[in-house]
């Protein structure tokens, strides 16, 4: 069995964990920053969770791109 | 010869039936990606729900009826939100809510001292102003808004909560 060379795909993998940490921070500081009276980061908040959501769709369609070539 | 469909769905070997593809990998983690974002969407909408509904008022009791050093409970803005009323001073009274930051144990005012204590994880709030004094809690205790209305204290909002 040949042993398993790390690819593109798994930088891209890589990353992608890496920006979901990132965004499991944001919704954990999201919403203590609220509960301490707040609000106003919730917004800002949402949108660069949604930006970090897009980034990692993007991630997602390339590493299947990558695999597919 | 490649190998047919059903070779692929349903594999001979335990070990292949239970591998995960780094493909289906990365459609896990952009699902949960989703659901963060989802989350941080909810937030949003209930800090915007709560700016809406205006916290109602409340006649706690009469000035003269509340000693100094003296402690009265009522639930404030609702049946399960228990807050405590101190008079600290002649002409100075606070308002708290019971529920600790931390993980919303009943605090327990110590007047003489200046403090409210949490039972549960030795959390102390101070009581002039709710701070944090030690422990785990990670905010200051909601502040309840009082208004006097000549003899009367009313409970008209809610700063921290």
């Amino acid at each position: 069995m040949t042993p398993h060379r790390p690819d593109a795909m798994d930088g891209a993998l890589a990353l992608l964990a890496v920006l979901l940490v990132v965004q499991m921070w944001l919704l954990t500081a999201t919403l203590e920053a609220t509960l301490a009276g707040h609000p106003e980061v919730a917004g800002p908040a949402a949108a660069l969770s949604g930006v970090l959501l897009a980034a990692c769709v993007a991630l997602a369609l390339l590493a299947g791109r990558l695999r597919g070539r | 010869m490649s190998e047919p469909a059903w070779r692929t769905d349903f594999p001979l070997h335990s070990g292949e039936e239970r591998a995960v593809t780094r493909r289906q990998f990365a459609r896990f983690l952009v699902l949960t990606s989703l659901g963060m974002f989802v989350g941080n969407l909810w937030i949003l909408v209930r800090t915007r729900l709560r700016r809406a509904a205006a916290l109602p008022r409340l006649r706690i009791a009469a000035a003269t009826e509340v000693g100094v050093g003296d402690v009265r409970s009522f639930s404030y803005p609702g049946p399960g939100d228990p807050c405590l009323l101190i008079r600290t001073g002649p002409d100075t009274f606070v308002a708290y809510s019971q529920k600790c930051t931390h993980l919303s144990c009943a605090v327990v005012p110590r007047v003489a001292e200046g403090r409210l204590d949490c039972p549960c994880h030795q959390g102390a709030f101070a009581l002039e102003d709710g701070r944090v004094l030690q422990g785990p809690p990670p905010r200051p205790l909601p502040r309840v808004r009082l208004a006097r209305e000549g003899d009367d204290l009313v409970a008209v909002g809610m700063d921290g909560a």
